[in-house]
């Protein structure tokens, strides 16, 4: 057995996040690691690979005690762990990254000749197209996750412990990616695979250990455990109906927000749509079609070269997402760690901060800005179990419910939502789309730009998809369904016609 | 709508958990409290060394000479801690003192030495640094240059222009100019003289306005993320210009202060200057990389920085030619104990 954990506790001060946890690892076989967020995973893959050390208890590699003091440690012997946050070197190329800290030499001159073929060959195992001279920084996030992934490949790997890596990747990429991981597998290497999307696990996984708030709640063979059983071990209750029921939209229902004809240079050839009061339209399409820019160019944050917007059938100029926010429109960012909270500011300002005129008269007033994050973390079901101070200190659920009260301080009438439920668990998924639910109840309209195609299906009236920066078309009712969706995503399906339409 | 939104499993979220307080051990006190303490640890020592260190004149004098780095600090302040930096100020105090020099020794043909003439000067003064600091912010935000690199140029301008304007020599003030100007440096208003006056109203109006505006709060957020600023709906270029232009006003009440002390301006005016402001800011726990700033901190470094050469010179068991560096090991010294603290606070 290359790795076992026995007996695991850790504790954060006073705060005990894992309780005598054991997670045995075996050699070929791919074991994932089920939990809700806070529920202690991330603490107990990084006490594996050395980044942190247990409280109590012991880390077993091939049957012998191991006190790892750091990651390099665990890398001696052959564990290495792929990050969630990507932990590359933007500025360096793609071979400089794959072979940081250990750069083949010859006598005391790099030799680059022998890390470029080899940095080669390992993503042509990927089966991607990534070229090993490009830097880091040009890379989308999915090919930098191929990069990280290539990193652990050619070390001489023999537990590879992957943090939700699907979380940023497409389809395509994913399927690259279990093929791969298959290889791996047969290859002998034990794999421990961290994910909340449960179609994935039940695809790849050979072996299930669920924990709920730090103990271990289940292990075993993933044959014969049903998603709907996992998902209930790993909330502790019962999730009925995931998706709630759709609103009703009335045949009169008045277009809130229109785009005309959007350009947006290199990212978006042709867009129009329409938004009507109470309705939600998703948005899908692969990874880099053109939707995050599509909307954003919308909202002011992007330069476009053509395109108008409507807003309750009046012109609007959105220059600024300043304008947006005074036409009570709201965004909800998919980078939320980058571009929606800053992670080292207490959570009150960030709760205010895209609304801290309401908290000026006009010096700010910090007990009205308590009062707001206070009634925010009600409305919100934020939780503060570990007395987080800042921002960076909450899962990630809790960061994307802050960001959720951070948007929602304006009191929007039309709500842009992008990856709302990225590396989130079931349960705050599923607060989530209630939530969802509740705005176009209470009148409000939602744009809900989401790979996850279950979402889109589940929670919209229409769907527009994009391929390649063309809206493609856009589905409703009975038409919304999996193959539809993935037919004009790839373009097989609309283009000239849909765009004529639409235009 | 609700007001209970996501409200399905709130049980557990009481208030008394939202309120639990992380036990403050001595790590964040001594980053709150360290350029304090240190502070008062060099006073102590200034006491030690030549008990005159406490006397009034000292101390008055010592406060009115760390006005200018002191001012010139909470300019600093606000530009780093939106992330910025202004290499610029010691060369613009030379120039707008130049500039104000030879436009009040032009007005005494027309006004005569008398007080119009000194409100003129002081009036183009605080024009020039505020058109100085917007030249700074706007190149630095519209042409999406590095802070570091305009204001180095912008540095080599101002430096250059007065020594231009002053011929390689020196500008002088008029001297009947002067005696009239003289009291807003020497002066004193109820046993305090002006610039020290002027450096605490700047400091309070700088406090109020980093944490209790707008402007202040945006200046954290964006110096810790201009992504995230930007996604909150903030007009970066704004806030950031508006920081060069608030340094600019700083640099030129520092240089109002500055000219009736000597009279007088050359190529070699307010060298190092900008450097001495920085190290104010950084003493007094502010951090480089910005998103996060303390203006009483910068004060104290401000003074801190003063104190050091004001102790080597009433003892002689240093020499006062090693000032540059004491105050170096005190910079060092002072940024390593705030990291450390950082460090602990870790879990």
């Amino acid at each position: 057995m290359p790795v076992s954990a026995r007996n695991i506790c850790r504790s954060f001060g006073d705060n005990q996040v894992l309780f005598d946890v054991d997670l045995d690892l075996q050699a070929g076989e791919v074991h994932a690691l089920l939990g809700e967020n806070g529920a202690g995973k991330s603490t107990l893959v990084k006490i594996l690979a050395g980044y942190l050390r247990p409280t109590s208890g012991e880390v077993l590699c091939d049957g012998s005690p191991q006190d790892y003091r750091s990651s390099g440690d665990a890398e001696a012997d052959g564990v290495v762990m792929i990050h969630q946050e990507l932990a590359l070197a933007e500025q360096l190329s793609v071979e400089e990254n794959i072979f940081l800290g250990r750069e083949l030499r010859r006598g005391p001159f790099l030799d680059r000749r022998a890390m470029r073929e080899r940095s080669q060959a390992a993503l042509a195992e990927l089966e991607t197209h990534v070229d090993p001279r490009a830097r880091v920084k040009d890379l989308s996030t999915s090919d930098q996750q191929m990069v990280e992934i290539a990193k652990a490949i050619t070390r001489d790997v023999r537990v590879l412990i992957m943090d939700e890596p699907t979380a940023t990747l497409t389809e395509n990429e994913v399927t690259v990616l279990f093929a791969l991981i298959a290889r791996l597998r047969q290859r002998g290497v034990a794999i421990l695979y961290i994910s909340h999307k449960l179609r994935e696990i039940e695809q790849i996984a050979d072996r299930v250990t669920v924990l709920r708030d730090g103990h271990l709640i289940d292990s075993g063979p993933m044959a014969g455990r049903s998603k709907e059983e996992l998902a209930r071990l790993m909330v502790g209750r019962e999730i009925t109906e995931m998706y709630p029921p759709l609103t009703v939209l009335s045949s009169d229902a008045p277009v809130v927000l229109e785009a005309r004809a959007f350009v947006v240079p290199g990212a978006v050839k042709q867009a129009s749509f329409t938004l009507r009061r109470g309705e939600v339209l998703g948005f899908g399409g692969v990874v880099g079609a053109g939707r995050t820019a599509l909307i954003e160019a919308v909202l002011g944050l992007r330069a476009k070269s053509a395109g108008q917007v409507l807003r309750s059938g009046q012109p609007v100029v959105l220059r600024h997402l300043r304008d947006a926010v005074h036409q009570r429109i709201a965004y909800l960012t998919e980078d939320r760690k980058g571009k929606g909270l800053v992670l080292n500011m207490d959570l009150r300002s960030n709760v205010t901060l895209l609304n801290l005129r309401a908290h000026c008269h006009p010096l700010l007033d910090r007990r009205r800005e308590e009062k707001a994050f206070q009634e925010a973390v009600q409305r919100f079901d934020i939780r503060l179990r570990t007395a987080a101070l800042t921002a960076a200190e909450l899962s990630g659920g809790n960061q994307q419910k802050l960001l959720l009260a951070k948007v929602m301080s304006i009191d929007p009438d039309i709500v842009i939502i992008n990856e709302p439920t990225r590396g989130i668990d079931v349960g705050t998924k599923h607060q989530i789309y209630h939530f969802i639910h509740e705005l176009t109840e209470a009148g409000r309209s939602v744009i809900l730009i989401s790979s996850e195609m279950g979402e889109l299906i589940g929670l919209s009236h229409r769907v527009a998809v994009m391929c390649a920066g063309v809206l493609t078309g856009i589905i409703e009712g009975e038409q919304i369904n999996e193959h539809n969706i993935m037919q004009y995503a790839s373009g097989i399906k609309g283009v000239g016609v849909d765009e004529q339409r639409h235009a | 709508m609700s007001s209970a939104m996501l409200n399905n499993k709130t049980t557990q979220n009481t208030a008394a958990q939202n309120t639990v307080a992380r036990p403050k051990g001595f790590s964040i006190d001594l980053k709150t409290w360290g350029p304090f303490i240190a502070l008062v640890v060099l006073a102590i020592l200034g006491v030690l060394i030549n008990p005159a260190f406490l006397g009034l004149d000292n101390l008055s004098n010592m406060l009115t000479r760390s006005a200018f780095i002191g001012i010139i600090a909470i300019g600093a302040t606000f530009v780093i801690t939106a992330g910025g930096l202004d290499l610029s100020v010691g060369a613009m105090a030379a120039f707008i003192a130049g500039v104000m020099i030879i436009l009040m020794n032009s007005l005494v043909e027309q006004f005569g030495a008398g007080i119009t003439t000194i409100v003129l000067g002081i009036g183009a003064s605080l024009l020039l640094g505020l058109c100085a600091g917007f030249i700074n912010g706007i190149v630095t935000t519209k042409g999406k240059i590095e802070a570091f690199i305009v204001t180095l140029g912008t540095m080599g301008i101002y430096r250059s222009l007065v020594t231009y304007l002053a011929d390689g020599g020196t500008l002088t003030l008029d001297w009947a100019v002067r005696d009239i100007y003289r009291p807003v440096y020497y002066g004193s208003f109820m046993g305090i003289t002006f610039p020290v006056w002027v450096f605490f109203a700047v400091a309070v109006i700088g406090y109020i306005l980093l944490n209790y505006t707008r402007f202040g709060r945006y200046c954290f957020a964006i110096g810790s993320n201009e992504k995230v600023a930007e996604y909150s709906a903030i007009h970066v270029d704004r806030v950031k210009t508006l920081t060069y232009m608030l340094q600019g006003v700083c640099v030129a009440l520092a240089t109002i202060i500055y000219v009736p002390r000597l009279g007088s301006a050359s190529g070699a005016t307010g060298v190092l200057w900008e450097l001495e402001a920085i190290a104010a800011v950084i003493i007094g726990g502010t951090m480089l990389k910005g998103g996060h700033g303390r203006i009483w901190g910068t004060v104290i470094g401000a003074i801190m920085l003063t104190m050091i050469g004001n102790i080597l010179n009433l003892t002689d068991a240093i020499s006062n030619y090693l000032n540059g560096t004491v105050q170096g090991i005190i910079i060092i010294v002072a940024v390593y104990l705030q990291r450390a603290s950082w460090r602990k606070t870790r879990p």
